[in-house]
């Protein structure tokens, strides 16, 4: 009699890893026309107007990628802090930080001249990994949990920005909504033509995509974080310090979302506007970008284009066919919970026992046993 | 007069604790076998949506209740599944049920939104207990069936955890699964469990919001109350008792903030119980020293035999 034995594999095959992702987006796509269906909707029909209104028309496009640069910065800056298993859930807080000190610069650092926009950004970096350095800090130092932390800093940003359009950065001229002032002109970012594609943090989300995959594989940080990931207690005999290293990757990974957070005000609003509608998810989703991604930052530039499509895909539901947005959430949800299902193919490999089996539970008939030899 | 102030504070402090401590309860049976919940916030927004929605249709309450108790239930043994049978990333997989929950319970309560439960659950004075001084308007006083039966549960749970047989075995699993395991336990069974009933209290938690204490639909009704509630058991030191008055804690601090309205901004306000959970984490975490907090030792750990995570 034969059974089926799972056998940890070595490493995880590449081809499999892809296929199981692709399969698992393949899906979710299946059930979002499943959806349609629920709605009343034709899904082909359906289906089409999201692709053509997403994919084959300029504009469309323009919206993908505008989507695209958000979870670009935020997704390659959380491959880090995942790599280290540092589990920064709280993208989404330190893309509003982010945008609070761009916002201070744009509204009262005047005279800047040519420095504003480099300015913009920097104070962005800076204020975000500020904030993203007091989870990091409470965990190297008192291990308290950073999953519930980062996630609790997500409202406290949240209302923080909610009060500072309703109070101190209320706009003079503005009556009836809350929003701050209008930035001024030199602060704007440039978009391309006909589009709300801001170009500079486009490049600099390419470069931090690239720029840290060189930082992981090659430099002694990088060494550190993975090291820190992947085996822990080695890590610790090999001299690798948790403090600074854990100080610093959270560092990178939330100046990467708070500069993230720099170009949705800068480049797309102008103001500092009600939180949701700066970022409307985006830290979520991008931590399903950095999942997609494996661990290989310089993959963002492929999982960030495809979860800004999902967004995209979101509006055209809602603008187009009249349905709910919170459709895109489910389907976020719904693909990274295939994606974690589907986890145990990569990790362990189906292999045929012939019965009896020992009383400890292991194959005693046919000699395929895993190289540890379990 | 101020023992008047006294009693009313801890009546709304419990009003207000309700949902939190019913999840957190749940959440400390699932981490005591060694499964972290992540998705308790989805879980709680699905058992809200669920329990308005029976409530709506059939205008019955216990049926409402059962459906908040199974929708939490089914979403958790997707992630039993996920975290104890598959041995995959338990926090991927709760974050995922969290996001997907979360969007699929204001979907199909859209409809819903702003709209009053006609039939609501009701308060009511527990007879004789409720005639204690103090501690009987304190507790015992309109209050809410769910209120009443959320402190019941927990002395429930502590006397299952830490005085049964079940409980001791359910403690093994979280601390030393392969000893466990050594000692006949089915390890992924007891995981399993435990995960379903954290869910299923998950979902009783939302109910409390869109049956009693709102009672109404509204999106994001549950506004992180799933995450403080993944604070509070760690608070609690994963002990059901010591959950009350951590649930206690928190519910009298959302109460008092709202007097402090003369004071500071309401957006302030709102903020602070989010800020007071990471507060009290630290501070928990600074008292115990390092590593000394009390986490069951195999929490977040998947186990196969023979294996070392």
């Amino acid at each position: 009699m034969m059974r089926v034995r799972w056998v940890r594999r070595d490493s995880k095959p590449a081809l499999l890893t892809f296929a199981v992702s692709a399969a698992s987006f393949a899906l979710a796509i299946g059930a979002a026309l499943v959806a349609f269906k629920a709605y009343g909707l034709d899904p082909w029909a359906a289906g089409a107007t999201v692709v053509q209104r997403t994919l084959l028309d300029g504009r469309g496009l323009g919206e993908v990628v505008r989507r695209a640069i958000p979870l670009l910065l935020t997704g390659a800056g959380l491959v880090v802090a995942l790599r280290a298993r540092f589990w920064n859930i709280g993208a989404e807080g330190q893309i509003l930080a982010g945008a609070v000190a761009a916002s201070a610069v744009a509204l009262f650092a005047q005279g800047l001249g040519p420095m504003t926009i480099p300015a913009i950004y920097l104070a962005a970096f800076v204020g975000a990994a500020l904030y993203g350095l007091v989870p990091a800090l409470l965990k190297a130092r008192l291990g308290v949990n950073e999953i519930i932390t980062t996630l609790m800093f997500n409202y406290v940003a949240m209302y923080a920005v909610r009060w500072l359009i309703n109070g101190p950065w209320r706009g003079k001229s503005v009556t009836g909504f809350s929003y701050s002032d209008r930035f001024p002109r030199e602060t704007y970012l440039s978009l391309l033509e006909g589009t709300r594609i801001h170009v500079p943090t486009l490049v600099i989300g390419v470069v931090l995509a690239l720029g840290l995959t060189w930082l992981l594989r090659y430099t002694r940080l990088g060494f550190s974080i993975r090291l820190l990931g992947e085996a822990p207690d080695a890590a610790r005999y090999a001299g690798v310090r948790l403090l600074p290293t854990t100080l610093a990757l959270a560092a990178l990974s939330a100046g990467a979302a708070g500069m993230a957070g720099a170009g949705e005000v800068a480049g797309i609003h102008h103001r500092l506007i009600e939180p949701t509608s700066i970022s409307m998810g985006f830290g979520y989703t991008a931590i399903l970008v950095a999942l997609l991604a494996r661990g290989h930052a310089w993959a963002t530039l492929v999982t960030a284009p495809l979860l800004g499509w999902v967004l995209a895909a979101g509006d055209v539901v809602k603008v187009s066919l009249q349905l709910p947005f919170q459709l895109t959430d489910v389907m976020t949800g719904l693909t990274l919970l295939l994606l974690v299902a589907s986890e145990p193919l990569l990790t362990y490999r189906p292999v045929l026992v012939r019965r009896p089996v020992s009383p400890d539970g292991q194959g005693t008939g046919l000699a395929l046993r895993s190289p540890e030899g379990e | 007069m101020e023992l008047e102030l006294l009693t009313s504070t801890l009546a709304r402090a419990l009003a207000f604790g309700t949902p939190l401590l019913l999840a957190a309860l749940g959440e400390v049976v699932a981490e005591r076998a060694g499964v972290v919940n992540l998705g308790v916030e989805g879980m709680m927004m699905l058992g809200a949506v669920a329990g308005f929605m029976v409530a709506a249709a059939t205008g019955s309450l216990p049926l409402a209740l059962l459906a908040a108790v199974l929708a939490g239930a089914v979403v958790a043994a997707l992630h039993g599944v996920i975290a104890t049978f598959l041995l995959a990333n338990q926090f991927v997989s709760g974050l995922a049920i969290t996001i997907g929950g979360v969007g699929l319970a204001n979907l199909l309560g859209k409809e819903w939104v702003g709209k009053p439960l006609a039939a609501p659950m009701l308060p009511f004075d527990v007879p004789l207990l409720s005639a204690i001084p103090v501690l009987g308007p304190a507790f015992f006083t309109r209050q809410y069936a769910l209120t009443y039966a959320a402190l019941v549960l927990a002395v429930v749970i502590w006397l299952v955890l830490f005085r049964s047989r079940p409980g001791l075995t359910l403690r093994t699993v979280g601390e030393s699964p392969a000893a466990a395991d050594a000692a006949g336990t089915n390890v992924r069974r007891v995981r399993f469990l435990a995960v379903l009933i954290g869910g299923a209290l998950a979902g009783l938690a939302g109910s409390y919001l869109s049956l009693a204490y709102r009672p109404a639909w509204g999106e994001n009704i549950t506004n992180g109350m799933g995450w403080i509630a993944l604070g509070l058991t760690i608070l609690a030191l994963w002990h059901p008792l010591r959950a009350v008055p951590a649930a206690l804690l928190f519910g009298a601090f959302f109460t008092l903030s709202f007097r402090l309205q003369a004071v500071l901004p309401p957006e302030l306000l709102t903020l602070l119980p989010y800020l007071v959970t990471v507060l009290a984490l630290t501070l928990i975490a600074w008292r115990g020293g390092r590593g000394a907090v009390g986490a069951p030792e195999a929490l977040g750990a998947p186990y196969r035999r023979g294996e070392r995570e």
